[in-house]
């Protein structure tokens, strides 16, 4: 019955019992309002997650994801802001992301710089040439209008806040793409063997390059969703450590850093894991310190587990993790 | 040659001629003390060191500088560490050794510049350390006393819930990055403030980082548990833009009380105010925080003191801005800053 555990079920054991625990422990966690605004809490680390796992499969890595949020999506305030039209401007956010994408999926499929530090140096990059060129201030505000894009991060349809309806959609296609479209099924046999993939036929670095540029456009949304929620979009989150948190929920929700492994459902439970332990930490009031201790033990104790239930055996250590 | 030579005489004395006049034209009035102070200012160096150009607060500072300096022929340069402590540290050893007469710190936190302060003070550098201070006195501190901050904006809370008021007294506390001087100055300030109003119930304090996601994320936690909450404290407009957006969100945008802090941007204070996302602010002035901090610079250049010797401070005067008390003039803009600020 054990064998059956793998780190994607351990984790949703654990945030059951959380959740089991909460609401019997805390008055007020178990009432529907604050479930959704639960999800709410993280579906903008949910949707970057996604990005993340399309990566991640393949193994590869997006260190540059959160700068390229940031930036395209600051330029797009800044855009608005000096009167270029909002679609306009939205669109423009996006081919920069493409641009973004294209260079990372270059550099990891043509020149074949390992993914981890084209990535971590495309983020530098991103981050330096915004701030350079494209935007003056840190905060940018979004300028109030009357178009239903301005309420992308905030409002609700049917009950249902539009953050938690934007993560669904994305975690919906990126499904979708995987698990039926060529380009995903490719992103899979990629990150399992590229050689292997590659004497079979598979289009590898075309795949690489598609992959980045799908990663880049998540970014955007959720950068969307991030500046309509708060009507902002504060630069520093570039250097922030928002990233790590990304990275977190994918490898908490099981998908291994090896890659081929893992898909939408494992981003979306560990997700769910890490929004229970945030709104049941903020509703006990505890410190800082003390979240930060309870979410990386919870980290730890899901690794653990899952590497005492499930051993490297020679075929899956071969590879080895980044 | 001889023509050439002639011509070129002529030139010289006619050179010389208009040299004279020009000089005896451009002679200024001296009341006494104008001539000393321009001469004393003129061709000196100052170095600047900020957390990090831009953002408002020292975009702000730096266009005053600027302004003053190009008025009266000295040069403020700067460095720019872009958030990092030790490029900060990188960059003002730097400046050390270039020899300016004045350089100005803005250290992130209150111990890593202790070093660089003394040392620049042994090599005879006059130090201005402009709204958050190490624990090490430089010559000069212009900036926000935290301290006064946290307990003003706890007073506006307290007004606002507290006894008399009708409010029910809960309120939360959304506070910053907890290792800045800042979120601990302030935040000891605010609760020696609700530590004297036992009426007073915080029902939550939680840091959301200077990030406004996690803010609202926080603040609408908060909201699910404490649908009767009545004010909240926030300590800097870029993050409670979130904290604001979750008030707006849960629909209690006037039953909740939202008063936060910042450098008094037009776009980051006063258009927030005005659309409602703030109910009270309180401003440390940027372009006042410029004025004072090119006073401060002129006078260590003017009176040039054995560094360390007099230590003065100018904590800014603090400004409280309301809906109901809100004038053209209560924020600034770059541009205007840029254009005749401090």
């Amino acid at each position: 019955m054990l064998k059956g555990l793998n780190q994607e079920r351990i984790v949703g054991v654990i945030a059951v019992l959380l959740f089991v625990g909460f609401a019997i422990g805390l008055p007020g966690f178990l009432g529907g309002a604050n479930i959704l605004s639960l999800i709410q809490n993280v579906s903008i680390l949910g949707i970057l997650g996604i990005g993340m796992a399309i990566g991640i499969i393949g193994r590869g890595i997006d260190l540059s994801m959160v700068s390229t949020m940031v930036i395209s999506v600051a330029w797009m305030l800044v855009m608005v802001n000096d009167g270029t039209h909002l679609w306009l401007a939205v669109a423009l956010a996006f081919g920069f992301a493409v641009i973004v994408g294209l260079v990372n999926g270059f550099l990891i499929a043509y020149v074949e710089v390992p993914a981890i530090f084209a990535t971590l140096a495309m983020g530098i990059v991103v981050y330096g040439f915004g701030k350079s060129f494209m935007i003056g201030q840190d905060v940018v505000y979004l300028p109030q209008g009357e178009s239903w894009f301005y309420r992308i991060g905030s409002g609700q349809v049917a009950g249902i806040p539009n953050p938690v309806i934007a993560f669904a959609l994305v975690a919906l296609v990126a499904a979708l793409f995987l698990k039926f479209t060529k380009v995903g099924r490719y992103v899979y046999a990629i990150g399992n063997n590229v050689a292997t993939a590659r004497i079979t036929g598979v289009p590898a670095r075309p795949v690489i390059l598609a992959q980045y540029v799908l990663i880049a456009v998540i970014a955007v949304v959720a950068g969307i969703v991030v500046a309509t929620a708060v009507t902002s979009m504060n630069t520093r989150l570039a250097l922030s450590t928002q990233v790590y948190d990304v990275i977190l929920v994918v490898v908490l929700g099981g998908i291994g850093l090896s890659g081929g492994k893992g898909g939408v459902r494992n981003v979306i439970v560990g997700t769910i894991l890490i929004g229970i332990l945030l709104n049941g930490m903020t509703i006990m009031n505890l410190g800082y310190t003390t979240q930060n201790i309870f979410k990386s033990v919870i980290l730890l104790a899901a690794i653990v587990i899952d590497t005492m239930l499930n051993p490297r055996d020679e075929q899956t250590a071969q590879h080895g993790d980044i | 040659m001889k023509t050439r030579k002639i011509l070129a005489a002529a030139a010289a004395v006619a050179t010389a001629i208009a040299g004279l006049a020009t000089a005896s034209l451009a002679e200024p009035f001296d009341d006494g003390q104008s001539k000393t102070y321009y001469e004393k200012l003129t061709g000196k160096k100052v170095g600047f060191v900020p957390l990090s150009m831009g953002f408002d607060l020292t975009e702000g500072w730096n266009a005053g500088l600027q302004n003053q300096a190009e008025a009266l022929g000295y040069e403020v340069t700067i460095r720019d560490p872009n958030w990092n402590t030790e490029a900060g540290v990188q960059a003002a050893n730097g400046l050390i050794a270039e020899q300016p007469d004045v350089l100005i710190l803005h250290p992130l936190d209150m111990q890593a510049y202790n070093r660089t302060v003394q040392k620049a003070m042994a090599s005879g550098i006059n130090v201005i350390q402009v709204n958050l201070k190490s624990v090490t006195n430089g010559d000069v501190y212009v900036g926000t006393d935290w301290y006064e901050m946290g307990q003003k904006q706890a007073q506006a809370v307290v007004d606002a819930c507290g006894e008399g008021s009708g409010g029910n007294g809960k309120i939360a506390f959304v506070q910053g990055m907890l290792a800045t001087p800042t979120a601990t100055i302030s935040g000891q300030g605010a609760q020696d403030v609700f530590d004297q109003h036992p009426e007073i119930e915080v029902v939550a304090t939680q840091a959301a980082d200077w990030d406004a996601s996690k803010a609202q994320a926080i603040t609408s936690t908060i909201l699910k548990q404490h649908p009767d909450l009545c004010g909240i404290l926030g300590l800097w407009d870029g993050q409670d833009i979130g904290t604001a957006a979750a008030i707006r969100e849960a629909g209690v945008q006037d039953q909740v009380f939202l008063v936060t802090s910042g450098g008094g941007n037009q776009s980051a204070a006063c258009d927030n105010i005005e659309n409602g996302n703030f109910d009270a602010y309180y401003s440390y002035d940027v372009p006042g925080q410029a004025r004072d901090l090119n006073s401060a610079v002129k006078i260590l250049l003017q009176t040039d003191p054995e560094p360390g010797s007099a230590p003065f401070a100018l904590y800014t005067p603090l400004k409280y801005i309301t809906k109901e008390n809100m004038t053209a003039s209560s924020c600034w803009t770059l541009d205007e800053l840029k254009a005749n600020g401090g």
